[in-house]
């Protein structure tokens, strides 16, 4: 819809673009200057080019980070999404439970992202924690600051426990928006419960799934309070995805030159599939006519 | 005056809108007939200010409109589906514009009184629209545009999603509603007979482009193009392609029409006839009438008329008797057409000729 | 196919109705003819899609039996009713073809893929939808999406009745001429019982062999189109049938005529008993007759020409009126209007009240 041109709209977004152009577009030229640099910490710059690129590229540490960071996303999306479809079609959508039922999946939501992690480090601790005491109590060996599996079980369950709310929301809307008719017509013509979920709701629940699947990707990929709170990184790097290795390299060690190129590699892989992500389930949506 | 000047409206989808060009006069009624997606939606978005042209003008009162925000034009529209405030009761929501305008309160108490009496919401004034049927509710938003008085009024099918007999009465009532206050009225339908009860003027719509504006009995009476007339006609136009040969129209299997002297004129060669159902008779109507043999395909019965579907050669005609006609399926009857009533076209869809226009009794 | 028996069927959407007034559909008894056409016609809210909906098996009645045929069906579910229920907008299975929409009733009841091509074909053409067959339903327009919705409902060959609740609302006028033909056509060539829900007049009249007009959720009349035009039982089917609807003037029936005001009175050809209650006289729109000469004064407000015939709004006796004369008919310039006395019916209390036989 084009709207007609109207001058006083510029004023009411200038203070948010002064905010924005301060807190993300500086600060963006900052590291794309950092990237292309190289300095010794006394303020004098040397034109670097593309050797840092170059270097991040070829480090082994950058691919095995990059390697952990896409298996996360991969099994994130792989339980969260039809988890999460799964919830949405068993909440219910008419009477007083749909008020109640929606409160509940909205409160994991609503937790910020540390104290979440700081309740599950102390949860999976064995002499203090409920399922680090039950885990014991069974006879399971389990200790997430040690052991591999158990670290990564821990922060897959932390992010499904968090996240997979979102995506029921957004299905529920999804399906919620389905007119009666169509469930009608498909009893009519003897569906089974299946055929409707693949012909009728999944369809229609295609935009929405977009949206889930693009929002858990991006963040699932560049997740760092949880593993931070909860394992460090650890144990070893076994959980050390790319965004801790990172603000390792940035602020640890204070190379500042491959960490801005490492930044600004991540957010070109996030870019690509997100396009990626995107182009394939709206061509799938597509109808060719 | 609102003055449409060679608009056009150009989309990725497709051109909504072709060069149209009206004028519109103060205090008239201004009729847009065409089927769905016809442009009618478009043009009037157009007229509003809620969307720009891609060319063309739009003048008001000789100034052009093209840079001024919908907010500051004197518009007022209502759409198809009933579009209330939810929360707001029917009061508030009819004061709403005079609210946003600065209105004294005394005077918005006067005027809201004035549309609900209008409109007959009187008893309704303190409920929420969700509490109301489907016609009050067009009736809550009719009067929140009229209470707006302004200049240019816009009604896209409103009765569209009404009951048929509810459709009928508020259709009796909406131009005397809106013609006291002067305004350029414009009412968007999709049926024929809507803007024969209506009057006015009507402008015709196909694909994007105005194919007639004029007089409404004018439009119908004596349509520019084959596609003017279809467009006015329910039931559809009946057509028969013919080839006029001296003084007779001829068809494959020898039958031959004559010409009505007014179209003896016309250079020989391929013509498209149409003419209305209800020039179409079972009965020998009179002199002049030119019989031929059909078969019955079907009848519908409304008691206060007949269809009888019939087909002739290789075309399908709707006649339209009054009263209760039953003639079972697959007889054949004899049928009887007017040539005077023939709207001749050329094989470009223009008129070539066809009755005059007669002015109402 | 079967006849549909609906056996003191009532309905309330309130848990525990208490009176009359809670009930949205009130008590009916009705028989559905194997292979009729009915119509239910009625203004909004009046029940008619709560009585097609008990019918689909959508909703089970608060009171009352269903029989298909000779079994009791109220509890059964709707897959298992053999009905075809069509809407108000297209529903398609947007991700899949027109073939397969049309094929995916017969698929879930497991017949075999050869009998399915072959009812899918046949229904293609019956449909005239082949040029369009292997093309995804998602892209038709709204008139072929609900031939196909209608499709759906014909390719079973098991089916009982065809439930269609306003399906012409979203087509275009000239496209609702099409459709309604070929669904009489269809009905005619496949003997299925139709019963189509609307508001609008002139689908009910034209498709339908018997006519059920509802109000207020009671059944008014049932009858042809002819009977429900021109013998309505009751005022509200004189008002609601016929654009416009029938002339109601209050009036005083003196034995063979009736008194309109204490000037007029006018002829009934028949004589009635002495009848209580408020009387008044109904006489269709197209059976006045406009001349110089007549029994009664008409004042003209206006005249409307809308090309096939002509309405004339006035007055008679203090009362708003309509006449509608033929398009050749001209207007008189001091009009007088006549009724024929064999069209005028005499209503006490909104009832039709049958003259005494002569």
């Amino acid at each position: 819809m084009e709207k007609t041109w109207n001058n006083k709209a510029w004023f009411m977004v200038l203070p948010v673009l002064l905010l924005v152009a301060f807190s993300a577009v500086i600060p963006l030229m900052t590291v794309v200057n950092y990237s292309v640099q190289d300095t010794f910490g006394n303020n004098h710059f040397f034109w670097a080019g593309t050797e840092w690129f170059k270097q991040m590229l070829a480090s082994e540490r950058f691919h095995e980070a990059l390697w952990r960071s896409l298996l996360f996303s991969a099994i994130i999306l792989a339980i969260e999404i039809p988890l999460g479809i799964a919830i949405a079609l068993a909440m219910p959508r008419k009477g007083w439970t749909v008020s109640l039922c929606l409160v509940l999946m909205a409160l994991p939501l609503l937790i910020p992202w540390n104290v979440v992690g700081t309740i599950w480090q102390v949860f999976g601790r064995g002499d203090i924690g409920l399922l680090g005491y039950t885990m014991a109590a069974l006879g399971i060996d389990y200790n997430y600051t040690q052991n591999t599996l158990d670290a990564w079980i821990t922060i897959v369950a932390i992010d499904v426990w968090h996240w997979t709310s979102l995506v029921a929301l957004l299905c529920y809307a999804g399906l919620v928006a389905i007119p009666e008719a169509y469930y009608q017509a498909a009893q009519i013509d003897g569906a089974s419960r299946w055929a409707v979920f693949r012909y009728i709701q999944l369809p229609k629940m295609n935009r929405v799934l977009l949206i889930a699947v693009l929002l858990r990707f991006m963040d699932s990929f560049m997740i760092y309070t949880e593993p931070f709170v909860v394992t460090g990184g650890g144990p070893g790097n076994s959980t050390t995805f790319l965004s801790i290795d990172l603000v390792k390299m940035a602020t640890g060690q204070f190379d500042l030159g491959p960490a801005a190129a490492m930044s600004i590699i991540y957010f070109l892989i996030i870019l690509l599939f997100s396009w990626i992500f995107y182009t394939v389930m709206t061509n799938a949506g597509q109808e060719r006519k | 005056m609102l003055e449409l000047i060679d608009i056009t409206k150009a989309t990725p989808s497709g051109i909504h809108v072709q060069s149209a060009s009206m004028r519109l006069e103060k205090g008239s009624l201004n009729i847009l007939l065409g089927p769905t997606l016809s442009g009618k939606t478009s043009l009037m978005r157009l007229m509003a200010g809620l969307d720009r042209p891609t060319s063309g003008d739009i003048r008001v009162d000789g100034k052009s409109v093209l840079g001024v925000r919908v907010q500051k034009r004197d518009v007022a529209m209502v759409y198809q589906q009933f579009i209330n405030y939810p929360s707001l009761t029917v009061y508030e929501n009819i004061a709403s514009p005079l609210r946003v305008a600065g209105v004294p309160r005394a005077e918005i108490e006067t005027r809201v009184r004035q549309a609900a009496g209008l409109l007959k919401l009187e008893p309704y004034l303190q409920r929420t629209p969700l509490n109301l049927s489907g016609g009050q509710q067009q009736r809550t938003a009719l009067a929140r545009a009229f209470v707006k008085r302004a200049s240019l009024v816009l009604l896209d099918e409103p009765l569209a999603n009404l009951d048929y007999k509810l459709r009928e009465e508020l259709r009796a009532e909406l131009p005397r509603v809106f013609a006291e206050a002067g305004a350029i009225l414009v009412y968007a339908t999709t049926e024929p007979s809507e803007a024969l009860l209506l009057g006015g003027k009507t402008a015709t719509l196909h694909e994007g482009a105005v194919t007639q504006f004029g007089p409404t009995i004018e439009v119908y009476q004596r349509p520019a193009d084959l596609r003017t007339a279809e467009i006015f006609s329910d039931p559809p136009l009946n057509i028969i392609r013919l080839r006029k040969d001296g003084t007779n129209f001829v068809l494959d299997g020898g039958i031959s029409i004559p010409v009505p002297r007014a179209s003896l004129a016309l250079p020989d060669g391929d013509y498209i006839i149409g003419f209305r159902p209800h020039h179409l008779y079972l009965e020998p109507p009179g002199d002049g009438a030119v019989a031929l043999k059909a078969k019955v395909a079907i009848t519908e019965v409304t008691g206060s008329e007949s269809f009888v579907h019939v087909d002739f050669a290789d075309a399908r005609w709707v006649a339209l008797v009054h009263g209760v006609r039953i003639v079972k399926p697959d007889e054949t009857v004899t049928v009887y057409l007017v040539p005077e009533r023939f709207f001749i076209f050329d094989m470009s869809g223009a008129l070539a000729s066809g009755p005059a226009v007669k002015q109402a009794a | 196919m079967a006849r549909i028996t609906l056996d003191g069927i009532a309905h309330s959407y309130l848990p525990k109705p208490q009176s009359e007034a809670d009930f949205a559909l009130k008590r009916m008894d009705h028989v559905w003819q194997d292979g009729g056409a009915y119509a239910l016609l009625g203004p909004s809210g009046c029940g008619k899609t709560t009585l097609l909906n008990i019918m689909s098996g959508l909703i089970t009645p608060t009171r009352g039996r269903i029989l298909f045929g000779a079994e009791d069906v109220t509890d059964l579910p709707t897959e298992q009713r053999n009905i075809a229920q069509v809407f108000q907008f297209p529903v398609i299975y947007d991700t899949m073809t027109v073939r397969d929409n049309l094929a995916f009733p017969l698929r879930n009841r497991r017949v075999p893929e050869a009998d399915i091509k072959r009812r899918v074909d046949e229904l293609i053409g019956m449909l005239n939808l082949q040029g369009k067959a292997d093309r995804k339903a998602r892209a038709l327009t709204a008139d072929e999406k609900q031939k196909i919705s209608l499709g759906r409902g014909l390719v079973r060959s098991d089916v009982n009745a065809i439930l269609l609740d306003e399906p012409l609302t979203v087509i275009d006028p000239h496209l609702k001429w099409e459709l309604r033909s070929q669904l009489k056509h269809l009905h005619k060539r496949l003997g299925f019982t139709m019963i189509y829900v609307t508001h609008d007049q002139t689908e009910a009249l034209t498709l339908a062999d018997r006519v059920v007009v509802m109000y207020e959720g009671e059944v008014v009349q049932i009858g042809t189109p002819t009977e429900l035009f021109e013998t309505p039982r009751h005022t509200f089917v004189g008002y609601f049938i016929g654009s416009p609807g029938m002339n109601v003037i209050p009036c005083a029936v003196e034995g063979d005529r009736a008194r309109l005001s204490p000037e007029l009175s006018i002829p009934l050809g028949r004589h009635y008993a002495t009848l209580s209650g408020k009387t008044e006289l109904g006489i269709r729109p197209e059976f006045v007759r406009l001349g110089e000469a007549g029994d009664l004064p008409v004042n003209i407000r206006a005249v409307e020409d809308i090309g096939r015939h002509k309405i004339v709004r006035g007055q008679v006796a203090g009362r708003d009126f309509n006449a509608v004369l033929r398009d050749t008919d001209s207007v008189p310039a001091i009009p007088r209007a006549s009724f024929d006395p064999a069209r005028i019916n005499i209503y006490a209390d909104a009832r039709l009240i049958e003259p005494e036989a002569a």
